[in-house]
């Protein structure tokens, strides 16, 4: 499987994700921003980071940058792309997904594991995950998820909401809600369930001494999904 | 021409910058301000000698970068 991960000044998780995607089997490729291009990829990742230092809103500028075009022409003839973190920023100002990440409700940036319940699981991302409360990271300063009430309405009538902030035994409510997201969301699909954005890290989460693994079973549940 | 623009949060959108702005400035002892808003405001110099197509282009830079209409409204002055 391959994969490509999108790079662009201020990304700070791509590396990290290329270990990822490499140590569970993609074959993974580096996409330097400016390139109008794409290889040949069964996934599209737009990584965690600072993208053009979060100038004017988090995710606006590379939402306009050259590659966008063909992350967009890929995503919208069915292509699987992740977006985690400034990638699920990205994707809401290229309009992929809807709704927009706004700054915390506490004013503050946020760096802690937290605990996320899949909500769909009948999708290339989550399909036969043998889990549905996952331990993953976050760190950011805009994960506050908003969106319209008709849009909220929409992303819950088409099963879009991917992944709801929840405590360690999967109850979601106000306290385990670590940044003001409506409806504690951690992460949504698009209609078609082939793009997925998320804040949380799961990149972050793929080693047993380190960080626990819950991480790793979604990058080996995701590339036994696309074989 | 030199057109202005500012963008604002939407009424109704959580603003904890502005909440924050405004609690401090009640602990500074301006206890009559009630609410603070906080936006963005732009001077944009665009090449064009006629007023309406000026105007013109910055809705259509506003719709498409300046604002995210999800949260924002944007005013050209």
């Amino acid at each position: 499987m391959n994969s490509s991960v999108i790079i662009f000044p201020g990304s700070n998780c791509d590396r990290d994700m290329d270990v990822a995607l490499k140590k569970f089997g993609f074959k993974n490729k580096m996409v330097w921003h400016d390139d109008d291009k794409l290889p040949k990829s069964d996934l599209i990742v737009l990584p965690g980071g600072f993208s053009y230092g979060d100038y004017l809103r988090c995710g606006s500028i590379a939402g306009k940058s050259k590659i966008i075009q063909s992350v967009i022409d890929f995503a919208n003839s069915g292509g699987l792309v992740l977006g985690i973190c400034n990638g699920f920023q990205i994707l809401t100002e290229t309009g992929l997904l809807k709704g927009v990440l706004q700054q915390n409700k506490n004013i503050e940036f946020i760096c802690k594991n937290v605990f996320v319940k899949i909500n769909n699981s009948e999708n290339k991302f989550f399909e036969n995950i043998d889990k549905d409360v996952l331990e993953f990271h976050i760190a950011h300063n805009e994960g506050n998820y908003f969106c319209s009430e008709d849009e909220l309405k929409s992303l819950e009538d088409n099963n879009q909401i991917a992944a709801y902030y929840c405590s360690s035994d999967g109850k979601v409510d106000d306290k385990s809600n670590p940044n003001g997201a409506i409806k504690n969301i951690a992460g949504i699909f698009n209609e078609k369930k082939n793009i997925l954005g998320m804040m949380p890290h799961p990149e972050r989460m793929i080693d047993k001494y380190l960080s626990g693994e819950d991480g790793s079973k979604f990058f080996e549940n995701l590339i036994r999904n696309l074989k | 021409m030199k057109i202005k623009v500012i963008v604002t949060l939407k009424s109704g959108v959580l603003d904890p910058q502005g909440k924050a702005i405004q609690q401090t400035l009640n602990g500074m002892g301006f206890e009559n301000v009630k609410d603070v808003r906080q936006g963005k405001y732009f001077d944009l110099d665009i090449n064009e000698n006629d007023e309406q197509k000026a105007k013109h282009s910055a809705e259509e830079i506003c719709k498409k970068l300046l604002a995210n209409q999800v949260i924002e409204d944007f005013k050209i002055i």
